[in-house]
């Protein structure tokens, strides 16, 4: 297979999860990505995590987001440093950073730098929050993000308070944008300046409850009985059982008070009312629930098409032939030694998109580089 | 602005969502999307209405998705409406469906038919969990993606049962998914004249999204996360990561050393838990600390004080309080559309391109809105 971006150059400044996110996809996609990082402390990610997730080496977390990437550690202040950053220059298709408004045009790699070296490269970049406003300047850290653009407000029910999402969902979505908007600008064939905030990401995801706030002004409600989706009715929600958690999507109240055996729902016959009065159902579902095992409601509501699903953990998951049939997993080789990871969740042309190297230790590409493209001796 | 995908044809025969966010950022980006859909009733999106609220007969969901679209309605059961869709095919640059494994071989549309139109052709498909394995003709549904996936296990407190994301965040990052990889394969297009299937699923984009953690899993001794009992706010992350309550409200606490917010916020008694292995492996006992003397002052002068002693954190804010907020207003991020006189407010593109912001005012299509002039301009 050719992979898309075979032979396309990253120069890449960004650190943490939402830039490297962007630019694991673009090295996912077959390009080939420079990391640049400090020379002594590298990517902060090498070290933000809790100590005990170290694998071959390194971070946890950096070696799942860095797999295959060249890593370049110097000094950006350093004017020798710098010349091997501007001898690369000329040769990259795409130049990423997720640095604070100001930072990239006081080293000298604004857009208007970059572009008097390379026209035609594609800058691509991540802010917290734009280069304008009063909050241009704080920092762009995930949770800040969930507690400013609302999203803490959507997850857990009314009786929990603010409820974060557990996984750093806006540096995903702001490097899934920033690839969306990189990869337009390369089929377009033209240089060009992609800049994506944080905050815009936050609230792109959050287009339907914004839509419909602006549409009728009310505050967001998540209801306080196994709640799932503020705007959606009962059933959506997930129900304690005998032995553990069953999902249920979508459905008729009264046709899954006859299938259930539960009498108390055969009452709410309007699907109009299912919405206002979904806190007094899914307190019935619950009740009703918790008396037999997920195996048991599963053989009953799934041969009659009702949209439902056992909860796994990981461990449950992982152990699934549903799971292993995707082939989710690869194998791949640092310096620190082999690891497992996730690949690429695209597939092309019904083939996976694998890759065998791991993430680096800081610097491991300097000499290799310097020699590529600078001509200095390895 | 010129836009980089100005030119393009996409069909969508994608309904619901993670498909059709695909095709807006597509259109947002400058393609022209088609959506077919089938005669009457089209997009079964459309009359999936979240808290019944409407639009011109529309549910207003349909339309915040399915702005900037065109509509080609067609009868696919019908052999005469396929012949003519598969005209259109012929001149488009990218289709894109979600339908359950093995339907569209029965109408005729599978990748193999569909390349010997049109060879270049970019053929997206979505699933909810592959098209082989014991999952492949389960309901590729949001919430249920999220259940077998494990991701709700990560967010709400370890007291508390399995806490999903209260947003469709399988289908919007498998529609982000889709999007990049129809994007690569048209870049591939142009550099090498190939055609490309780009395959994607709610489960492996859900999983994608999990690697960190699922990284950490599969190489250590399959430990599964735990999610702090208070403040929870991401199962990997130390104290003081999480959400607050205060005297008047709540606050958000981002990562850092624990020595400079217990001196920032003048909390003695937690000396012995400075240094990030304490900071994880005591969290709960740190959080529940910090809880109870934040609920001594206010959100505001314990944002003060966070601020002065220069650690990260921020107020949490509400639609109405955000909305209000001129970091908000300054952004831009709303646009109104019009259909028949129903108006409607929905957010824009959050990419900038060449320093500007993408607006489109074109509201989503009524079914069939634009088949006269289709069949026209392609000469159907």
């Amino acid at each position: 297979m050719i992979k898309p971006l075979q032979d396309i150059t990253v120069l890449d400044f960004t650190q943490f999860l939402s830039g490297p996110s962007a630019s694991l996809r673009l090295s996912d996609l077959g390009a080939r990505v420079i990391k640049v990082e400090h020379k002594v402390k590298g990517d902060l990610c090498r070290n933000i995590y809790a100590s005990h997730l170290n694998i071959a080496g390194q971070s946890g977390f950096y070696q799942g987001i860095n797999r295959a990437k060249e890593s370049l550690a110097l000094d950006l202040k350093d004017s020798g440093d710098f010349a091997q950053v501007k001898a690369i220059l000329p040769h990259a298709d795409i130049v990423l950073h997720n640095f604070r408004p100001g930072v990239m045009e006081r080293l000298g790699l604004g857009v208007a730098d970059i572009k008097a070296i390379n026209p035609n490269a594609i800058y691509g970049e991540i802010t917290g929050y734009g280069h304008d406003g009063p909050w241009r300047d704080r920092p762009g850290q995930d949770l800040l993000l969930q507690a400013l653009s609302g999203l803490a407000g959507l997850s857990g029910d009314e009786n929990s308070g603010p409820v974060p999402m557990g996984l750093a969902i806006v540096d995903n979505l702001a490097g899934a944008q920033l690839v969306q908007g990189v990869l337009a600008a390369l089929y377009a064939g033209e240089g060009a300046l992609v800049q994506v905030s944080m905050l815009e990401a936050a609230l792109d995801f959050q287009f339907e409850p914004l839509t419909l706030y602006y549409h009728d002004g009310e505050p967001v409600d998540r209801g306080r009985e196994n709640a799932a989706h503020a705007l959606v009715g009962a059933p959506y929600g997930l129900y304690k059982t005998q032995d553990g958690y069953l999902a249920l999507a979508m459905g008729s109240i009264p046709f899954l008070g006859e299938l259930l055996n539960c009498q108390p729902l055969l009452a709410f016959t309007d699907a109009g009312r299912w919405y206002a009065e979904r806190d007094a159902i899914k307190t019935i579902l619950a009740e009703h629930l918790q008396n037999q095992s997920t195996a048991h409601w599963l053989s009953i509501l799934e041969p009659a098409d009702i949209w439902c699903a056992e909860v796994f953990n990981w461990q449950q998951l992982v152990a699934h032939e549903g799971f292993t049939v995707l082939d989710m997993v690869q194998e791949v080789e640092s310096p620190g030694g082999r690891y497992l990871t996730t690949r690429c969740p695209i597939r092309l042309d019904d083939q996976l998109l694998t890759q065998s190297e791991g993430g680096p230790t800081l610097g491991q590409h300097n000499s290799a580089l310097r020699a590529e493209f600078t001509g200095a001796k390895p | 602005m010129s836009l980089p995908l100005a030119g393009l044809t996409v069909l969508e025969f994608s309904q619901y969502l993670a498909g059709p966010y695909a095709g807006l950022r597509l259109a947002d980006l400058g393609a022209r999307v088609i959506k077919i859909e089938r005669p009457g009733k089209g997009d079964a999106c459309r009359q999936l209405a979240t808290k019944n609220l409407w639009a011109d007969g529309d549910s207003v969901l349909f339309h915040t998705i399915n702005r900037n679209k065109e509509s080609f309605a067609a009868n696919l059961k019908d052999p005469a409406d396929v012949a003519t869709v598969k005209k259109l095919i012929a001149q488009a640059d990218v289709i894109t469906h979600n339908f359950r494994p093995g339907i569209m071989q029965r109408l005729g549309l599978d990748y193999e038919s569909v390349k010997a139109v049109n060879p270049a052709l970019i053929y997206g498909e979505v699933s909810g969990y592959g098209d082989t394995g014991p999952w492949k003709d389960k309901p590729g549904q949001d919430l249920l993606a999220q259940s077998v996936s494990g991701l709700t296990w990560v967010t709400g407190n370890g007291d508390q049962p399995p806490t999903p994301f209260g947003i469709a965040v399988a289908d919007m990052l498998c529609g982000t998914h889709l999007a990049q990889g129809l994007l690569a394969a048209l870049v591939r297009k142009k550099r090498f004249g190939v055609g490309a299937k780009v395959n994607v699923s709610l489960l492996e984009s859900i999983l994608d999204f999990q690697f960190e953690g699922l990284t950490a899993y599969l190489n250590s001794d399959n430990e599964l996360p735990e999610r702090s009992q208070i403040a929870n706010a991401h199962p990997y992350v130390g104290a003081p990561y999480g959400i607050y309550a205060t005297a008047n409200g709540h606050i958000a606490i981002s990562m850092g050393s624990l020595e400079t917010l217990c001196k920032a916020i003048d909390l003695q008694g937690l000396e012995e838990f400075y240094g990030v292995d304490a900071q994880f492996f005591e969290r709960d006992n740190i959080k529940s600390a910090l809880q109870k003397h934040l609920k001594n002052r206010t959100s505001g002068e314990w944002l003060q004080m966070l601020e002065q002693g220069s650690y990260w954190c921020s107020e949490v804010l509400d639609y109405e309080a955000l909305t209000q907020h001129e970091a908000y207003q300054l952004l831009g991020m709303e646009q109104t559309l019009e259909r028949n006189g129903a108006s409607l407010t929905t957010t824009r593109c959050p990419i900038r391109y060449n320093g500007e912001r993408i607006y489109s005012d074109k509201a989503a299509p009524k079914v069939g809105a634009d088949n006269e002039r289709i069949q026209q301009e392609f000469a159907l």
